[in-house]
């Protein structure tokens, strides 16, 4: 269906008002645009709700995991993705870590009047084509409108269900003095990418995002070592966000070795020069994994065989903390020691 | 990186941290008060704490953090001016990033931006210029800080501005510069310190030759520094050399920045569009003759402040903060009674809480709040 067959869409293709007006406009977008991308059977009845048989659940596993997040970002579309990959992977993401297999995703969409209704198909295509990488369905879905100026082009809100399989008892607050901690691949590519992205800093590099959906990868580290103690998604506030959380939940000092950080030299370059750290920009597929001692080796093989895992690595271990002491300490290459502290509001570049 | 990571070597660097400790250890065989070495510089400061090296100094050597954070000392009345201009409907007013949390007394201007007011972050005055031309009905307004570093780009840009024709471009100025407030940290009867680890950004726009008073009125040694790690260890080696052999010499360790004389072309920017303040305010250390820029006559036609008639705020430090007794290394951070209490990363209110080059930001951020304590 080419843009002018939808109603209300005018000849430069762009979102109008009554797109959200509940009428027959607003109805063919729903069927041209989102039910096209996500719906196996587009010309089912539409129900007001999304239904499950309860025994196809119980065959995954014996409890639900339930989530929600919304996002917004700028740039629209980056090297790597889109805010529409960015809600499939985060919500995915975010069932993946606590052990549960993700089974079906709802998507709401505020739309922007003015909005270019061909950004809104790439959209919805990429977060189909992601949905099906991570194989999940989405099932369920809303679309609103405001006025031009009301929000910055599109929003995003998906809530995902999922089924945490036998057994699994994943927490933040289950580490252990001696437990080792391993993170997935190269951090803060998606903050710098996003930096980049942004064009304003005039910098003479392509970073693509690492948004990716990493169910697939949590699905080998529990075959391998069911055992994981913790997993946490190192998304907005970055690796140090996850790690203060961990010592503060688990009650124990997190000391890590900063020359076993993998981070691209590119990425390590846009710090350079903006004065950001790092262990503080935002990841979208990258997840920090605590493991028993024993099963390290074990654990980072698993992650290491998975595409998503190539450059895992063992970034440092779980002590015992004094009460009341428990933080992050960083080792650096020189053999001093530092705190890494939680995230205060958002990194801003220095001055000089 | 190349060029970077060579000046992180671990080897080189126990070479050099054994070497200070030797020296550090011959020098407290005559002496008993440790030796108290200031770096000037905000950046300094940061590298100092971001690769932990106080952790690895030797009992007797104690670093005290400097003035240079250009954010740190900014009066809480100059941020209440930038608010008063950000406030008005016509203005789009610009700044760098870590200006924008910087609290004054009628808040910062993140919660200015918040309430309605259109603050927008640039990396460079010339971003600025570009809203200017991009927004001709709107009033474009660029906040200039920093010292001799930052004062040639804005220098340029009001130069470009008046070549274009640009009207609906100006500056709010708060450019300072590190030489008098050196000399009046120095001229101060309890000042402790024994030698200087020199700005680098700085000395690249100055030359080293203005520091040569430090030396031959003062009797205290500076050594101009790069920012890499390797750097400050091997300036503050050359200065405890100097301590050791009772010398006061100025040195450049950032040869391969820094010249004698300086950037020339820049030296000639500032000269061309500013003059000095008879005073200026810093934050935490009170009012310092001659220590300001402020726009000539010739070019007041960009001064933001008279553009738009701003009546000054004058605002007094917060009374719990003892900010000016760490910038002039008589305490330490954990000393200050506000610091990790009422004065904290997420809520500052003395300006060396402000930016991550502040002092007592970096010993919160990289020590922990009860780092020290």
């Amino acid at each position: 269906m080419s843009d002018h067959t939808i109603p209300g869409v005018g000849a430069d293709g762009r979102i109008t008002l009554a797109h959200g007006g509940g009428g027959t406009a607003m109805r063919a977008l729903i069927d041209g645009v989102f039910l096209r991308a996500f719906s196996d059977d587009p010309a089912a009845p539409q129900e007001d709700q999304a239904r499950f048989a309860m025994a196809d659940l119980a065959a995954l596993g014996d409890r639900l995991a339930f989530t929600t997040d919304s996002f917004v970002v700028d740039p629209l579309e980056f090297p790597g993705g889109d805010i529409g990959t960015l809600a499939v992977c985060g919500t995915v993401n975010d069932l993946a870590v606590g052990g549960a297999r993700p089974v079906a995703l709802s998507a709401a969409f505020i739309l922007a009047e003015g909005l270019d209704l061909a950004v809104v198909r790439r959209i919805a295509a990429s977060m189909a084509a992601c949905a099906r990488a991570a194989g999940v369905r989405i099932v369920t879905g809303d679309t609103k409108v405001v006025p031009r100026g009301a929000c910055d082009g599109l929003f995003v809100t998906t809530t995902g269900i999922g089924v945490i399989r036998p057994g699994c008892a994943i927490s933040i607050a289950s580490g252990r003095p001696g437990d080792v901690v391993i993170v997935n691949g190269m951090l803060g590519d998606h903050g710098a990418a996003i930096l980049c992205a942004r064009g304003d800093l005039a910098l003479d590099v392509t970073l693509g995002s690492d948004c990716a959906p990493l169910n697939g990868l949590t699905e080998a580290l529990l075959d391998a070592v069911p055992d994981v103690r913790c997993m946490r998604d190192a998304t907005r506030g970055g690796l140090a966000g996850v790690l203060t959380e961990l010592a503060e939940a688990s009650l124990v000092t997190v000391r890590i070795d900063e020359a076993a950080l993998p981070v691209r030299p590119e990425v390590a370059g846009v710090c350079e020069i903006l004065g950001l750290d790092p262990l503080y920009l935002a990841n979208e597929g990258k997840l920090a994994a605590v493991v028993p001692a024993a099963a390290a080796d074990v654990a980072l093989a698993a992650m290491r065989a998975h595409p998503l895992g190539r450059d895992a690595a063992v970034i440092g271990r779980l002590e015992t903390a004094a009460p009341g002491r428990s933080a992050v300490h960083l080792a650096n290459r020189f053999g001093g020691q530092r705190v890494v502290s939680m995230p205060s509001g958002e990194q801003l570049p220095r001055i000089c | 990186m190349r060029f970077v990571d060579e000046f992180r070597d671990p080897e080189l660097a126990d070479r050099l941290f054994s070497e200070i400790a030797r020296v550090a250890e011959r020098i407290g065989r005559t002496r008993t008060r440790p030796v108290t070495v200031m770096e000037v510089c905000g950046g300094h400061t940061h590298t100092i704490f971001r690769y932990a090296l106080e952790s690895r100094m030797p009992e007797n050597v104690e670093f005290a953090h400097g003035p240079g954070c250009p954010v740190c000392v900014l009066p809480m009345g100059r941020i209440d001016d930038a608010i008063a201009i950000a406030r008005r409907p016509e203005v789009i007013f610009t700044t760098f990033g870590d200006a924008m949390r910087v609290p004054g007394a009628q808040g910062t201007l993140l919660q200015a931006r918040a309430a309605g007011a259109d603050v927008r972050m640039v990396y460079s005055p010339l971003d600025a210029l570009a809203l200017a031309r991009a927004n001709p009905e709107r009033q474009v307004v660029f906040f200039a800080l920093g010292f001799e570093t930052t004062a040639p780009s804005t220098a340029l840009t009001v130069l470009r501005a008046a070549a274009e024709g640009i009207g609906n471009f100006s500056i709010m100025c708060q450019h300072i510069t590190i030489i008098p407030t050196l000399r009046a940290l120095l001229s101060q009867d309890d000042f402790r310190v024994d030698g200087f680890i020199g700005p680098g950004h700085v000395s690249m726009v100055i030359g080293t030759r203005p520091y040569d008073f430090i030396a031959s009125e003062f009797h205290r040694p500076l050594v101009v520094a790069g920012f890499e790690p390797l750097d400050i260890l091997q300036s503050l080696l050359m200065v405890l050399r100097q301590v050791d052999a009772c010398t006061a010499r100025i040195e450049n360790q950032y040869a391969r920045v820094v010249y004698a004389d300086g950037n020339p072309a820049a030296m000639a920017a500032i000269d061309r569009v500013y003059e000095t303040r008879p005073a200026c305010e810093w934050r935490g250390l009170g009012t310092i003759a001659g220590s300001g820029l402020s726009l000539r006559p010739a070019w007041r036609a960009f001064d933001a402040e008279q553009r738009f008639a701003v009546i000054p705020h004058h605002v007094a430090d917060p009374g719990a903060c003892r900010c000016g007794d760490v910038l002039t290394g008589r305490i330490r951070p954990t000393q200050c009674p506000a610091f990790g209490t009422s004065c904290t990363p997420d809520c500052p209110s003395g300006a060396l809480m402000v930016s991550s080059e502040g002092a007592c930001a970096a010993y919160y951020q990289y020590q922990g709040q009860k780092g020290a304590a």
